[in-house]
């Protein structure tokens, strides 16, 4: 593993009018790793996964990936450069079939040929694959839309608060799944506000209030940080 | 695609079908000037479904593109004396090079693209049919190329220029790259994630539509030979698509194809004689199809599970 980390964000602004989301975000994560990313509601942290994502365009800073700068790249080549994501809300091709939502990831965002039916059964929808994206129960469709950003095989993967919604069985399993994706090599942000479930896969987070960083380190720690529970308790 | 195999035959069964269609029927149907119409009207509707039924980007202006093959294709015969099927293909490029200069134009959304579209139409109707452009245009007194006037070779051509449209359109239906398109037709945001191009994808669509209208417009100056501006540009040509191939069902590559042929015939059956019954009638249509098959006549097919291409 290089020491140059695979993300890095430095000094990243967004703007939407005259209200700053992101202030000065900097931060890095490298191959292998889960890095959590948690704030109470509004703090930024589907803005940050946007701007990574290319989905939104930050104002100024710089985004690297492996030492490239992405700020101003579109989407689809984001995606094929190995960074990809799933929606808070998922948002999968309703009118086709789960197989199909997969296949257009493996046809236009992988570089190497991919299993759709590995992804299928990773994500638990082998069985319902024929079956209209959109006829799917809203955590399958999350699954899917998973599974989508998996098939683009990517080094990167952004998490947007899976885990809402999801029942212990439930939010086991996709604990183990993101653990053995790390355990591949890929990185992973992952925003989430079940702390419990954070806890289960890292112990590094990043505490946005209001768009800024307010802590970096482990989640234990976080808790005691007064700049910390200020946030989350309105403060 | 699993299909592929499956829908290129069906693709290849219905170019079949057209090709038989309208070889054979002027043999038992003395109008050939119906057929032809009816064949632009196919390949218009077809044309147009290529854009509106696939990228969801509905071109108010699409008989500009018509009008501009049909004037180019016939400034061309005029002043080069090029073969008349260059000329036609000239008439293509020309709409394509419009097409391009309004590609900008797909990054407004919804209705903000199909009135800007509608505009761009009226603009170059506005330029074409100019009294100072007359040693060019012929302006408001129309054009004249009947040195090439030649009708059954003109409705080969038109067939040909179905043909074409329509295995476009089964290309749509059935590649990767019409995988893409479907993709960005229900999410656009989620196809770019996905790793498709939807800014190339579109503009590809938008300039393929375009040069096939100018195409059909190339050959339908060719087989009029003299004709108006208004002719060429008037918006019922674009009306007259649109309702045509959401009648038969968009995005599918036999839905404005059985949508022109059954509505044109309709059309030339009594419109002509009696517009005024056909004015009702047609409007009762219209409020039927919004109401009852918001998918268009092949709807009813999927709806008895019947395959649809
Ligand atoms: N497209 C947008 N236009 C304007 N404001 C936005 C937009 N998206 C997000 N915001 C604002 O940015 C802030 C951060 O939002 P978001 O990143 O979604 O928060 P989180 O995901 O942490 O709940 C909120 O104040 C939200 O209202
Ligand atoms: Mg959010």
């Amino acid at each position: 593993m290089s020491s140059e980390p695979l993300l890095r964000l430095e000094n990243i602004e967004k703007r939407f009018g005259g209200l700053i989301v992101l202030h000065e975000q900097s931060f890095s994560v490298s191959a292998g790793e889960i890095l959590g990313l948690v704030g109470p509601n509004g703090s930024g942290k589907t803005t940050t996964i946007n701007v990574i994502s290319g989905v939104l365009r930050a104002n100024s800073g710089r985004i690297l990936f492996e030492g490239k700068e992405i700020r101003n790249q579109p989407i689809f080549r984001i995606a094929r450069l190995g960074i990809n994501r799933s929606f808070q809300v998922p948002k999968c091709f309703r009118a086709m079939s789960a197989r199909e939502n997969i296949e257009v990831a493996a046809t236009f965002g992988a570089h190497a040929p991919v299993d759709v039916d590995a992804i299928l059964d990773e994500i638990g929808l082998l069985r319902h694959a024929g079956e209209p994206a959109g006829s799917l129960t809203v955590n399958q469709q999350k699954m899917l839309d998973l599974g989508r950003a998996l098939a683009t095989n990517p080094r990167l993967l952004l998490i947007d608060e899976i885990g809402a919604g999801l029942n212990p069985s439930e939010l086991g399993a996709i604990a183990a799944l993101l653990k053995s994706l790390a355990a591949r090599g890929i990185a992973l942000i992952v925003v989430e506000h079940l702390l419990e479930f954070l806890n289960r896969i890292t112990d590094r987070v990043i505490v946005l209030g209001a768009g800024r960083m307010l802590f970096e380190g482990s989640l234990a720690e976080a808790s005691r940080h007064p700049d910390v529970v200020a946030a989350f308790i309105g403060g | 695609m699993r299909n592929a195999t499956g829908g290129t035959r069906y693709a290849v069964a219905v170019l079949a079908t057209l090709a038989v269609a309208f070889v054979a029927l002027p043999q038992v149907y003395g109008n050939q000037s119906v057929l032809f119409t009816m064949m632009t009207y196919m390949a218009l509707a077809q044309g147009l479904n290529l854009v509106y039924g696939f990228t969801g980007y509905l071109p108010f202006g699409y008989v500009g593109f018509f009008g501009t093959g049909a004037y180019a294709c016939s400034i061309l015969v005029t002043f080069t004396g090029l073969p008349v099927l260059l000329c036609v293909i000239g008439g293509g490029l020309a709409a394509l090079l419009i097409g391009l200069i309004l590609g900008p134009l797909l990054r407004l959304s919804g209705a903000y693209f199909s009135i800007a579209n509608l505009a761009a139409s009226q603009i170059i109707y506005y330029v074409v049919s100019n009294e100072a452009l007359k040693p060019l245009t012929g302006g408001p007194y129309g054009i004249k190329i009947d040195q090439v006037f030649a009708p059954t070779a003109s409705y080969a051509a038109m067939l040909v220029v179905l043909l074409l449209t329509t295995a476009l359109a089964a290309y749509f239906r059935l590649s990767r790259f019409g995988l893409g398109l479907r993709a960005m037709h229900q999410n656009p945001i989620s196809a770019a994630v996905a790793g498709v191009n939807i800014v190339r994808a579109r503009l590809v669509v938008w300039l393929v539509s375009a040069t096939v209208a100018g195409l059909i417009g190339g050959v339908y100056a060719w087989n009029l030979s003299v004709f108006y501006p208004d002719a060429v540009f008037t918006l019922e040509i674009s009306v007259f698509a649109i309702v045509f191939a959401l009648f038969g069902g968009v995005g599918t590559v036999i839905g404005p194809l059985l949508g022109a042929g059954l509505l044109y015939t309709f059309y030339a059956a009594i419109g002509v004689s009696t517009p005024q019954y056909f004015q009702l009638l047609y409007g009762s249509l219209i409020v039927f199809l919004v109401l009852f098959l918001p998918n268009g006549l092949v709807s009813l097919l999927v709806r008895r599970k019947l395959h649809v291409l």
